[in-house]
């Protein structure tokens, strides 16, 4: 390695930003997770059982809430590659949480079907009820707010996701309703998906 | 015409097995293989003259003839069902509501081009879809329509859902394949093509979940009877999109001689614009296209006459837009999106839709100047065409096209020093700056 006299390598320049994945309490899966999983990984090819990544973050963020550094090295473990690569995933996909969130997070399309039928004034909404700016949890540690784009129910704007479930047509006018009927009944507080005529 | 593929599902209990066999299921899987050779069902599809409905209209029969049948790995369909297109809620009703017909697909598709595995890859938001899906593949499997020797042909099959997590791009077919194998869902080089070096490495056929939809129609009536519905090259029932500024928003099924007009204005479609108001524009094929005008809106609906009309089709997302509508909101709109989901493989795409997103929104506050105009038009040229994939001209369309038959609101704003044209639905402050 060779050095230049004049460069600054201790400053700015040489420095890296790079924080690493912070490793939270120490993890495995739950017997019923992990056999859930072990069953998931049969679908893809013996040698090809990288493809269960996401099934199994997904099985991770359930147990746990978010996604920890143990975590991802555990999942590592499992399906033989390194924490590395499981860390590249988690950073790139929007539904996995590397923080903890509320109880319920609330992601508000903010695309343009949505746009143009009030969801900027939802968004408005929300972050005056619970004094909170989009990405952040309230003081309860209740409700996580998120900005989200298109979530493909556009005829039905404004769309929010409410962790896995749906409100639609979510009018800026009734988002204290809302915040106070996920309070007091939790998801069954949603309107859930129009296409499911049976509910009804 | 008559709704064909969403015929029932506002029916109860239309998702469920028995609903399926009552309306004749999985006839056309059992006829297929009892009655015509892999071969032949790709030459029925190619007569059908059935293009593809996730975007870019390619026919379908021709796309499983490039699969590669000489290799001696395995086979695979990859069937995208990521639906991220802005505008675009298509896919989700079939899957929900007639689950059981695009299983049928997958099982003729995995038959006509040799594979045993058909992965559905399902955008991470659509949980409670998924769900019905995996169901309806648990019962269509009890009952023998899919696992092994279907039908007493010797023919195995299985279908996997594949839930993503939140990403536009893995809508891309290289990107999903990269996804499925438990990557970052970025684009590959191409060629070679998925049908030649797909998932895995091994040939595989990518296609949307209508066109799937598509193919027991075409098996059980007929590849005439497929081509003879709607114009020439453009044939089968089409499900559209539509969202925005229309009274009755949702998804319609139509022949493609449609007009936009007819799906706008029309009784049994979105009966026109809401609050009486005029109609500004129409982005008819999904966010990633040209922008169309009300002059326009006689064009055919069909992948030829939007085509003609100066856009394209794509996902036949059509997002309407009346006059309180300010087209640079609307490009700042998009390209935050953009700029959000790029996937950050490719540096014009990465660092441009970034700094595209900057100026709009620099200009959208009253804070641009002339020359940002030129500066928007050569930043979209330096992304446009630049990418592995076509990410990049997606992009920059909004753009391009709001500056081309817009242009004087960007110099209103320029000149002004603010939006004049803050519609009622817009936040009051501008947030989310994130
Ligand atoms: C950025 C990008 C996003 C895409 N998203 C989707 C999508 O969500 N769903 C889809 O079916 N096709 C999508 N496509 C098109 C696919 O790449 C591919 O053309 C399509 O799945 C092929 O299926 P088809 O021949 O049945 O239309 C996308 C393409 C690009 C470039
Ligand atoms: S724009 Fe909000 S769901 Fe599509």
């Amino acid at each position: 390695m060779s050095f230049h006299p004049k460069m600054a390598y201790d400053a700015t320049f040489h420095k890296s930003s790079r924080t690493l994945a912070d490793p939270g309490p120490a993890f495995v899966f739950t017997p019923e997770n992990r056999a859930r999983l072990d069953a998931i990984v049969l679908r893809y090819p013996a040698d090809r059982k990288r493809s269960a990544v996401l099934p199994a973050l997904y099985l991770a963020q359930s147990q746990q809430g978010y996604i920890t550094g143990n975590a991802m090295v555990h999942i590592a473990g499992i399906l033989e590659i390194t924490p590395a690569d499981v860390e590249d995933v988690v950073t790139y996909y929007t539904m996995f949480y590397t923080k903890p969130v509320g109880r319920f997070v609330l992601s508000v399309c903010r695309t343009l079907s949505c746009a143009v039928n009030g969801a900027e004034r939802v968004v408005e909404e929300i972050c005056a009820k619970l004094d909170i700016a989009p990405g952040q949890t309230d003081a309860t540690g209740t409700f996580t707010l998120i900005e989200a784009e298109c979530l493909g129910a556009c005829d039905r704007a404004p769309v929010i996701m409410v962790n896995d479930a749906w409100q639609e047509l979510q009018r800026p006018e009734d988002v204290g309703a809302l915040l106070d009927a996920l309070r007091a009944h939790g998801e069954a507080a949603l309107t859930g998906c129009h296409h499911v005529v049976e509910k009804k | 015409m008559e709704p064909i593929i969403t015929k029932h599902v506002r029916e109860p209990n239309s998702f469920t097995l028995d609903f399926y066999l009552r309306h004749g299921g999985y006839e056309s899987l059992k006829k297929a293989l009892a009655s015509h050779t892999p071969d032949q069902i790709i030459e029925m599809v190619k007569a059908s003259g059935l293009r593809g409905r996730g975007g870019a209209g390619f026919p379908t029969g021709m796309k499983w003839q490039f699969v590669d049948k000489k290799s001696d790995k395995p086979r695979y369909i990859a069937c995208n069902a990521d639906e991220s297109e802005p505008g675009t809620f298509k896919d989700h009703v079939i899957m929900e509501r007639n689950p059981h017909l695009l299983i049928e697909g997958c099982a003729i598709a995995c038959y006509a081009i040799g594979a045993r595995i058909a992965y559905i890859y399902i955008r991470g938001e659509f949980f409670h879809v998924q769900h019905v899906l995996e169901q309806a593949i648990a019962d269509a499997r009890t009952r023998g329509f899919l696992g092994t020797n279907v039908f007493g042909s010797g023919f195995d099959c299985e279908v996997y859902v594949h839930r993503g997590a939140g990403a536009y791009e893995a809508g891309e077919e290289t990107a999903l394949l990269e996804s499925l194998e438990g990557k970052r869902a970025q684009p590959r080089n191409k060629p070679p093509f998925p049908a030649v070096v797909g998932l895995y490495g091994c040939p595989t056929a990518v296609n949307n979940v209508e066109t799937l939809a598509n193919v027991p129609l075409i098996v059980q009536h007929g590849p005439e009877w497929f081509a003879a519905i709607g114009p020439e090259k453009n044939g089968g029932p089409k499900l559209y999109s539509i969202s925005g500024h229309v009274k009755r928003p949702g998804v319609y099924e139509a022949s493609m001689d449609v007009t936009l007009k007819e799906l706008i204005y029309g009784e049994q479609y979105c009966q026109g614009m809401r609050d009486g108001r005029t109609l500004k524009a129409v982005i008819p094929g999904g966010s990633s296209v040209p922008i169309l005008l009300p002059e326009h809106l006689d064009a055919q609906a069909s992948f030829d006459g939007v085509l003609k009309a100066g856009s394209m089709l794509g996902s036949a997302g059509a997002i309407v837009l009346d006059d309180t509508t300010c087209m640079v909101w609307l490009a700042e709109n998009l390209l935050h999106f953009y700029r959000h989901e790029s996937c950050g493989k490719c540096t014009p795409c990465r660092e441009g839709t970034d700094w595209l997103h900057k100026i709009l929104r620099r200009i959208e506050h009253g804070e641009g100047q002339m020359r940002d105009l030129d500066l928007l038009a050569s930043i979209g040229a330096q992304i446009g065409g630049k990418t592995l994939c076509a990410f990049g001209d997606a992009a920059v369309t909004p753009v391009l096209t709001t500056l081309k038959h817009f242009r004087h609101e960007y110099e209103a704003h320029i000149r002004d020093g603010r939006c004049s044209q803050v519609a009622d639905w817009r936040a009051r402050q501008p947030i989310g700056a994130h």
